[in-house]
């Protein structure tokens, strides 16, 4: 027997030598009781419960499948449907069920494409998704198969061991090409996409949002696998279903977008590269978002083939670019309004400044001169005839008296420079110069001819249509700067009613004078309705009074001093068309922002596309408001 | 005759027992292995050239007096513990820090802290009185503990689970008295819950699944119940070397690693599983037979807190495969593809054999 006898001084290597061996005994035995009992858990397992495990084990190849949940169904603003999921049918197979296993599915598919159009695209994307499966897993060929691939198939299949036709809910898009830059696309499911979702949850999923609303709603569009056990027999045929856990199908998505607007916009760009955007400004949804030219997202949805996709990035316009939200254009004039309110509020100019403009502008000490676009001038004018007549010296004193800073600082609130935080991935941020970010990125000082130029949208600034319509937005409900919002209402599955989605607010502009912000709306109500305004066309035979401004972005610069008609230079260097609009004028339902790439003048090219989108928005909105 | 051959030739400090043990479970594991990798000769080459080179450092080792062991050990233990901390700062790895990067060598230091831990102990320990006083048993708690929260923080559960038990094994053999010990027990149980609010989510999952895998069968809970039906589909004698229809369908996630014990058991059955068993058990009993006729406390200590540890290996595995204990990443000592833990293995009994080179002559 041990004992311990209080503390001892001095090492005893007897006593010590008896302490261990005492404890080694003991630590022995407690680890032959432990691996005993271990090991009667493998007995548990392969005696007792060996019968039930091996059924199991026989019947493993498809005892539990995922249940796929539909994805949810996308409507406009209307109730039209946008994105819905049609029956299809697609090839798949299981590599562990053909002969020869993986060395055989070479031969298999080669003997495959006598009946089903296969492209060496569809071999190459299956091969690479097989890794992402395990050897019992079915895996995609070919979605979308036509009626006859079904049927050639049908009558073949007992010659392909391991391969079948599946029946799946295919995604389409009825409008095509014009709502591709809203809602995107899915695509067949790749490996960086595993690795960005919960892999148990898209188990049996075979495709994902890849850009658009489809990506940046996936995880609402997609809900929640459920699985099924199945008792099968050896060929894999579904005798029995066990148990089974549904389902719960992607959230039903209602967007801001009204179709019909969408449709108008694009139709009145005509042939023309370029992009509208139209904001509610009460509530900061978007109504229509066109980005021309388009292409068809159906092609993408089964896997789009090489041929295809060059095309598409062969056809002249770049079709995949979405100007809508990452095209960076000059803002030219459009942005006088917003420079204008800065002086007003900055206590700069008052409505009643007076400024005389005699066709040019020069800065004291320099030679260079700046023009109005009128040679002899437009006389005195205030803020609201500058606005009207778009008088660009009245702009460059503002801009010289207010200076880059406080203009950068000023117009950042209306988001110019930043993103708008609309709900769709991608959106560029454009530039809103400051001498800050010159000295920072051009690592160049600040020369104030820059900021002459700056005062009517010139020169450094870059604005996305987005950022502008958005701006426009702010502007006329009264300095509430919103998230743009595409998200209209969400209808989770289960639930009856659909939930309205608001967008939030990216910030609430200070207001100092209500008087001058009323002036800048009023200057532009004059664009559109006055003697002298320089959108006079948008007014006619109109339902509803519009406030606009027209704008040019500069692509080519004309030698200094020369005027130049658009007419005799060649298409691709003339100027792009602005005009950001907004109506009713008492009570603002939509703010627009439209660009007409190489369009010339603003006047002439985007005016009348506003005109047009108004009227589709406007038409019905107010008829609804005033019923019979 | 015998001055013909160097001393250290004429007279090998190698334990034939341990070794014949040891080359037993190392020709089963490969043999196993070449079912567990789909009958992939490269792979079952590969393990071998490292179980070789394994045993050179084990042969190399035994040659080294435990004298000479222990001198170095403060000096292993603080590289280890250096290189730990190297670790965490510039580790590489997927979303772990574990390893280190030489250049030609990757390295896992906790892998060495599986060694150090216990002969840092033991070296402390050597010199005391036993049973340990307060004094020693916390300054023995630090040492284990520093490494062991290191190794937490990379994170590797399994591994550090590992150095604590061997360290603790230690304090156990020296005496430590059977109230603290088991004061311990109910302090690291007071602790269960703590540890639940420090733990990493894949962790927290790891124990999720494991109380209740058949609800999320086709995600975290698959391993588990894949594992749970090859082992109980083997039955008493297996259904035969190669055919085990979980492997080789590829049910069984980590078949060759850390679930290799999976497809023994589906492949050899219990029958199988009670050999390797029986055959660890003799390795750990011999272990302990070396540490009793060792010449001084600290070889003592250390061949008896290595044999415990490889008990702890066995019976985590174990537990994990047949679905009693968590998944925690502990390989099948020997067995389990890999190299680290078979070279660090083998290079501690490379320190056994040396004690048992160097045992105190009861009697001839």
């Amino acid at each position: 027997m041990i004992s311990y006898k209080g503390h001892r001084a001095i090492k005893d290597e007897r006593d010590e030598r008896r302490l261990f061996e005492h404890r080694a005994w003991v630590g022995f035995i407690c680890i032959v009781l432990c691996l005993l009992g271990l090991l009667g858990r493998y007995v548990w397992l392969q005696v007792f419960a060996f019968d039930s495990f091996t059924t199991r084990s026989e019947n493993n190849r498809v005892t539990v499948r995922p249940v796929v949940p539909n994805r949810g169904v996308i409507y406009d603003r209307r109730g039209r449907v946008i994105a819905e999921n049609r029956p299809a049918y697609r090839l798949e197979i299981v590599p562990e069920m053909v002969p020869g296993k993986l060395s055989g599915l070479d031969a298999l598919l080669d003997e495959l494409t006598a009946l089903v159009d296969l492209s060496e695209d569809e071999r190459k994307a299956f091969h690479q998704s097989r890794r992402n499966y395990r050897l019992f897993d079915s895996v995609p060929l070919k979605f979308n198969l036509n009626e006859n691939e079904v049927a050639r198939f049908a009558v073949n299949r007992h010659r392909f061991h391991g391969v079948d036709v599946v029946p799946y809910l295919s995604r389409y898009y009825p409008y095509g090409e014009l709502l591709t830059h809203v809602l995107g696309y899915t695509g067949r499911l790749d490996e960086d996409d595993i690795s960005s979702v919960d892999e148990g949850n898209y188990r049996g999923t075979r495709t994902i949002g890849k850009i658009g609303i489809e990506k940046f709603q996936e995880k609402e569009l997609h809900g929640e696998s459920g699985f099924e056990r199945v008792e099968t027999n050896v060929r894999g045929r579904v005798l029995k279903v066990l148990e089974r856990k549904d389902a719960i199908p992607g959230t039903d998505l209602v967007l801001s977008i009204d179709v019909a607007v969408q449709q108008a916009a694009w139709d009145a760009l005509g042939d023309r590269p370029g992009s509208v955007v139209a904001i509610d400004p009460v509530d900061g949804s978007v109504i229509a978002l066109v980005s021309k030219p388009g292409y068809d997202p159906n092609l993408f949805v089964g896997g789009i083939s090489q041929k295809a996709y060059h095309e598409i990035l062969d056809t002249p316009g770049r079709p995949l670019f979405n100007r809508a939200l990452n095209g960076g254009y000059e803002p030219g004039s459009t942005l006088k309004p917003f420079v204008g309110l800065a002086g007003l509020e900055l206590g700069l100019v008052t409505p009643e400044t007076r400024v005389f403009s005699n066709g040019n502008f020069y800065i004291q000490g320099y030679d260079r001169p700046y023009r109005d676009w009128k040679d002899m001038g437009h006389g005195w004018v205030d803020i609201r005839s500058a606005l009207e007549q778009s008088v660009n010296t009245y702009f460059y004193q503002l801009a010289m008296d207010m200076g880059i800073d406080r203009m950068h600082d000023y117009l950042a609130q209306f988001g110019f420079g930043s993103v708008t935080g609309i709900d769709v991935p991608g959106e560029g941020k454009g530039l809103l110069p400051s001498r800050e970010w010159k000295r920072a990125v051009l690592e160049e000082p600040w020369y104030p001819g820059e900021t002459v130029i700056a005062g009517i949208g010139q020169g450094f600034n870059v604005v996305t249509p987005l950022q502008l319509a958005n701006a426009v937005s702010a502007l006329v409900n009264g300095g509430t700067r919103y998230a743009p919002r595409l998200l209209y209402a969400a209808k989770p599955a289960g639930i009856a009613k659909a939930k309205r989605v608001e967008a939030p607010v990216a910030l609430q502009i200070p207001v100092r004078d209500p008087q001058g912000w009323q002036t800048i709306l009023d200057g532009m109500e004059l664009v559109v309705n006055g003697s002298r305004g320089t959108a006079r066309s948008v007014a006619k035979d109109a339902h509803f009074r519009t406030g606009g401004k027209t704008g040019t972005a500069q692509v080519y610069q004309l030698k200094a001093g020369k005027k130049g008609d658009q007419s005799n230079i060649p298409e691709h260097l003339r100027d792009h068309a602005w005009f950001i609009a907004f109506a009713p004028v008492d009570a603002p339902r939509i703010a627009i922002a439209v660009v007409v790439e190489h369009g010339g003048g603003g006047s002439t090219a985007a005016a009348p596309v506003a005109r047009l989108t108004l009227d589709a928005w406007l038409d019905q909105e107010l008829e609804r408001e005033t019923p019979p | 005759m015998k001055r013909l051959l160097p001393a250290w030739a004429g007279a090998p400090r190698l334990d034939p027992v341990l070794l014949f043990l040891l080359m037993l479970i190392i020709g089963f594991g490969l043999f196993i292995l070449y079912s567990a990798s789909g009958q992939d000769m490269a792979m079952v080459n590969r393990q071998a050239m490292r179980l070789g080179f394994g045993l050179v450092i084990m042969m190399i080792i035994s040659q080294v007096p435990p004298r000479v062991l222990r001198a170095w050990t403060p000096w292993l233990y603080g590289l280890g513990v250096a290189m730990l901390l190297a670790t965490l700062v510039l580790g590489v790895g997927r979303s772990t820090q574990r390893w280190l990067d030489f250049g030609v060598l990757r390295f896992q230091p906790s892998e060495l802290m599986k060694l150090a831990v216990p002969m840092m102990v033991a070296w402390y320990l050597h010199s005391r009185v036993l049973p340990p006083d307060w004094k020693s048993t916390g300054v023995v708690l630090g040492i284990l503990l520093i490494p062991t929260l290191l190794i937490y923080r990379q994170p590797d559960l399994g591994t550090a689970l590992l150095v604590a038990a061997s360290g603790m094994f230690t304090l156990y053999l020296a005496g430590l008295r059977w109230r603290v010990l088991f004061g311990f027990a109910g302090l690291a149980t007071a602790a269960a819950p703590v540890l639940w609010l420090v733990m990493k989510e894949y962790q927290r999952n790891r124990v999720r699944t494991f109380l209740n895998p058949e609800a999320d069968p086709l995600g975290h809970g698959w391993n588990i119940i894949q594992s749970k039906i090859a082992v109980g589909s083997g039955g008493l004698t297996g259904k035969g070397w190669l055919n085990g229809t979980q492997s080789n369908l590829e049910f069984i996630p980590e078949r060759h690693t850390d679930f290799i014990l999976a497809v023994l058991s589906e492949e050899l059955g219990l029958l199988g599983v009670s050999l390797l068993m029986l055959t660890y058990l003799l390795v750990i009993g011999r272990g302990l037979y070396i540490a009793s006729i060792a010449r001084d406390t600290g070889s003592r200590l250390l061949a008896g807190a290595l044999s415990l540890t490889l008990f702890v290996y066995v019976l985590v595995n174990g537990g994990m495969v047949s679905g009693v204990l968590p998944v925690v990443g502990v390989p099948l000592p020997l067995i389990s593809y890999g190299g680290t833990s078979a070279v660090t293995l083998l290079a501690g009994f490379g320190m056994m054999m040396s004690i048992y080179g160097h045992r105190k002559f009861i009697t001839r």
